[in-house]
């Protein structure tokens, strides 16, 4: 058919040859000419055509989604759900499940850190890092004839420590720890190294009337600093304050095991 | 002319009466018009071929609808309607591309 036409411009040259009519002439044939019976019946039936397609595009727009399937088809549906709903529930249980995980462990988590965090403020006291305060007493030891002893004050430090003094210091400037030395230098009585002068202010943090007893019984401190010609004193402040600390050194060679 | 009037006056009475398909209709409706379609399509072919004649398409209008209607009806009534309309729609929607396949030859030479 290609053939029979000379160009593409050349549709109307084609027609007037004796050539076989092609379907566009046959196409512009049937819209110009009269109305015939075929025509009208074709008419009819695109018509049924026409309104039959416009009723069911129309009632498809108005339809639900379900309210056209078949049975079958919504049985497919719903199973599609239950299953859809039941993985919902199965991830909705794992993550509950996370959730209550990730929740003990925060609160065990933070009762470690509690537990450590007192643990440190204890430990900080004992080892004389931190500053202290609290109830206690202040006993002050005068020296008037210089020969009060080194023996006298571990004596008195001792006493104090089995009283239950939970944190010392002398003169405002010496913190007693455990590893606090006490030595006779011939300047004076050292503490730690450090030599103090009488009188010796001693500020106890721990039971007030514990301690102030402590040190006083036959033979104890006391008579002792009295045989050696001194006066022991004891005040008892609301609060003592404790502002001296030791620079808290890790051990060199003592390890945890 | 009076065809594509037909069809114009078709699609907008169905626009302007909306009419409800009746509940019993619902599943034939659209194999019907399918199949109609591809009546229509055969026919232009035939009339393009120029060996259309009215009085075989109005047969094979209305055999059409009413096999592909019947197929779907008895599928519904042994359980597989909706695999059978399927299979009316894909076989109907081959034919189709058939046909136009065909008119676009005689309309476009290609």
């Amino acid at each position: 058919m290609l053939d029979q036409q000379p160009g593409p411009d050349g549709d109307e040259v084609a027609e007037d040859t004796a050539s076989p009519p092609t379907g566009r002439d046959r196409i512009r044939a049937a819209l110009t000419a009269r109305p015939s019976r075929g025509q009208a019946v074709v008419g009819v039936l695109l018509a049924t055509v026409g309104f039959a397609a416009m009723t069911q595009v129309q009632s498809n727009e108005r339809d639900d989604t379900y309210s056209s399937l078949r049975q079958s088809d919504l049985i497919r549906v719903l199973d599609g759900l239950a299953g859809t709903s039941q993985r919902a529930e199965d991830e909705i249980n794992r993550l509950r499940q996370t959730r209550d995980d990730l929740r003990t462990s925060t609160s065990s988590r933070r009762a470690a850190l509690e537990q450590a965090r007192q643990e440190s403020s204890t430990l900080s006291i004992l080892a004389g890092t931190v500053p202290t305060v609290g109830p206690g007493v202040r006993i002050t030891i005068t020296d008037d004839r210089g020969e009060i002893q080194d023996d006298t004050l571990l004596d008195v430090i001792q006493e104090l420590r089995a009283a239950g003094a939970e944190a010392m210091e002398f003169n405002d400037r010496v913190r007693v720890i455990a590893q606090t030395s006490v030595e006779d230098t011939g300047a004076g009585i050292a503490i730690d190294g450090e030599v103090l002068d009488a009188p010796y202010v001693i500020d106890v943090i721990g039971e007030p009337t514990t301690l102030a007893g402590s040190l006083d019984f036959a033979t104890g401190p006391v008579d002792r600093v009295r045989d050696e010609g001194g006066t022991v004193s004891f005040a008892e402040p609301d609060e003592v304050r404790i502002d001296s600390v030791v620079e808290g050194d890790p051990p060199t060679y003592a390890q945890p095991r | 002319m009076i065809a594509v009037l037909g069809l114009l006056a078709g699609i907008v009475l169905g626009l302007i009466f909306k009419p409800d398909v009746p509940l019993g209709f619902e599943p034939y409706l659209p194999i019907a018009v399918v199949a109609a379609l591809d009546a229509v399509f055969g026919a232009l072919r035939a009339f393009l071929d120029g060996i259309f004649d009215d009085k075989v398409f109005v047969v094979s209008f209305f055999s059409n609808v009413v096999i592909a209607a019947s197929i779907v009806f008895l599928g519904d009534k042994l359980g597989v309607g909706a695999q059978l309309s399927t299979g009316v729609i894909v076989v109907l929607g081959i034919r189709i591309f058939t046909n136009v396949a065909m008119i676009r030859r005689h309309i476009f030479h290609a």
